[in-house]
């Protein structure tokens, strides 16, 4: 009798635990499934407001707006297609460089650098990773457009200006300032986003499949570009999207050393616009109701475009692991 | 660990039980010299002595295992030669060790050409991200240009050689992450026979396989040793006896006993060898 009076008591027990534990558990999944919708309710938020508030620049130029360099801010006539160009011609410039220089960064604090240097540099890197963009246009302005306007670009215009088809790039006047220069400093901006996601996907790489492929008398360049890129070919490219992202959307150091002049032009020489300089350059003063829905129909185009390149990448490792026979 | 009952050897009182390949030349009969050969060989991890004057001869198309203890240093000395332990800083091996007659420690003896000479295979199957195919062309790129049509026969025949071919013949251009463990390990085999090397490192190649992939690679292994020289560390004593021609035991860095394998598990000089072999420590 006591045995069963005492089972029952366990089986009362258990049973209220078990519900306690029920409520708790299904009371954390929500919580948790909120914080993910918050990304999905963010993101659909900022796409709709921007382009509820440009609505009245789309509705008023339509397609032109996506294909006119004019921006006339006393004829109220604006398009979008000089702060697009300048957005996309930068943020590419910036890849250029960036992405070689952290690759080579991450390679020599994973494989090659010694030990003691690691922690010290990598350390480095992050702080880098934190100066705030204003500091970087103020540097940009003061120090890096001055030697761009006294000698790199003599120089190239002098040396690269007259080669075939690329010296039409190189060619312009010695201001300093230009798509170049901005591409640059955006280079040293993202450099650190890239080579720390790159640093740390390398490491992940296992010891026994670099040795392996150093057993088949492979070089350290060849155990990179064969293995370590190849095995982290995923993560990698999500780190270059990391910093091709915060290329595009760089606000204050590009107002800095762009120029702010709505004008399309070849030379990367020649000073240009972007879409967050343009607005956080224009925005204070866009006097008309034109004038202001045209920069929050910029903002919208920017979203546009992220998403665009972000899909191209998407798109682009589907391929590749299409072509090896992956998926 | 260490059994106060065992002296522990000192490599000067090394026994050969019989007389190792090589050791032939002095009395005269004509066997062949050894291909390999490590003579005197210390090894340092940073301050770490991890081989203490180490002399052991690789007989040419024989299996010469390595067994002991973990931590005996036996994978050291496997990974000594290829040198594949010089991809890290502060490790020194001084010595000397020969191939076919030629120091592969002297700086000057072209790492490639090593590589190339002495395959090795580590101990989880470690397929590269890519192809089949290209996993075994991949390393015969490092040193020849084929054309296509000679690479597939390349391809092929060290496929064949892997004991792999019939299983991946019609999927040569998939990943070759899809193989199971035991198919990777042979795949690993195969991309070292492709190179045409003359000796082959097995460094414990089946501690990550079942049974039955294990069985494949001990039957590979017998297979292989017609054309190459091969060198295997396990820790798997029945796997020793079975697969090899010679035994050299370890412990704590030294070599203890080496000879023959029917002697060496049958009839070991050593109190300590008999002991490790028959399970009493190790």
């Amino acid at each position: 009798m006591a045995a069963s009076a005492e089972s029952l008591a366990i089986a009362k027990t258990d049973e209220q635990r078990a519900r306690r534990d029920g409520f708790a558990d299904r009371t954390f999944r929500r919580i948790v499934a909120s914080a993910g919708i918050f990304v999905l309710i963010t993101l659909a938020g900022v796409a709709l407001t921007t382009l509820w508030g440009g609505r009245e620049a789309f509705a008023t130029f339509g397609f032109k707006f996506l294909v006119s360099s004019e921006w006339d801010t006393v004829g109220k006539q604006f398009g979008a297609l000089a702060p697009v160009y300048g957005t996309l011609v930068t943020a590419a410039i910036a890849l250029l460089i960036a992405v070689p220089i952290s690759f080579g960064i991450a390679l020599y604090l994973t494989e090659i650098a010694p030990n003691w240097l690691r922690t010290p540099v990598g350390s480095a890197i992050e702080l880098l990773a934190g100066i705030p963009s204003i500091i970087y246009g103020m540097w940009g302005l003061f120090v890096f457009v001055p030697i761009m306007g006294r000698y790199v670009i003599p120089w190239l215009n002098d040396h690269v200006g007259n080669w075939p088809i690329i010296g039409a790039l190189f060619r312009g006047p010695p201001l300093g300032l230009g798509m170049l220069t901005a591409g640059i400093v955006l280079a040293i901006m993202v450099i650190p986003f890239i080579s720390s996601v790159m640093r740390e996907v390398f490491l992940t790489v296992p010891t026994r499949l670099k040795e392996s492929a150093y057993a088949l008398g492979s070089t350290t360049w060849e155990v990179a570009w064969d293995i370590v890129l190849p095995y982290t070919r995923t993560a990698v490219i999500g780190g270059v999207f990391l910093g091709l992202g915060r290329a595009l959307g760089e606000t204050m150091a590009v107002t800095f050393v762009l120029g702010n002049v709505h004008r399309l032009s070849l030379s990367l020489l020649e000073p240009g616009n972007s879409i967050a300089a343009t607005i956080a350059n224009e925005f204070a003063e866009a006097d008309s109701e034109i004038f202001r829905s045209s920069l929050i129909a910029l903002a919208f185009l920017l979203f546009v475009v992220t998403f665009i390149v972000l899909a191209i990448a998407k798109l682009m490792l589907r391929q590749m692991e299409k072509r090896e026979g992956k998926a | 660990m260490t059994n106060p009952n065992i002296p522990l050897a000192t490599t000067s009182s090394v026994t050969l039980v019989t007389p190792p390949p090589g050791a032939d030349a002095k009395t005269g009969a004509t066997a062949a010299p050894p291909k390999m050969s490590a003579q005197g060989l210390d090894f340092y991890y940073d301050k770490y002595h991890a081989l203490k004057n180490v002399s052991l001869d690789i007989a040419e198309r024989k299996v010469t295992a390595l067994i002991g203890p973990s931590g005996c240093g036996k994978s050291t000395l496997l990974r000594i030669f290829n040198r594949i332990y010089s991809i890290y800083p502060r490790l020194e091996a001084k010595g000397k060790v020969l191939l076919d007659g030629d120091n592969i420690l002297d700086p000057k003896y072209p790492l490639n050409r090593l590589r190339s000479k002495v395959g090795m295979v580590f101990q989880k199957p470690v397929p590269f991200p890519m192809s089949i195919y290209d996993n075994v062309a991949y390393a015969i790129r490092h040193y020849e240009k084929l054309s296509k049509a000679d690479m597939d026969v390349r391809v092929e025949e060290a496929l064949r050689q892997g004991a792999l071919w019939d299983e991946v013949k019609a999927k040569l251009n998939q990943s070759a992450l899809g193989l199971s463990g035991g198919q990777q390990q042979r795949l690993c085999i195969a991309r070292a026979v492709a190179l045409k090397p003359e000796v082959i490192l097995l460094d414990e190649p089946t501690s990550a396989l079942d049974p039955i992939a294990t069985g494949k690679i001990e039957q590979l292994v017998e297979e292989l040793k017609e054309r190459y020289t091969i060198a295997i560390v396990t820790h798997n004593m029945q796997q020793a006896s079975r697969v090899s021609d010679y035994t050299a035991f370890m412990y704590l860095g030294e070599l203890i006993e080496f000879g023959d394998t029917t002697t060496i598990f049958e009839n070991p000089t050593k109190k300590m060898t008999e002991d490790y072999i028959t399970g009493r420590y190790g």
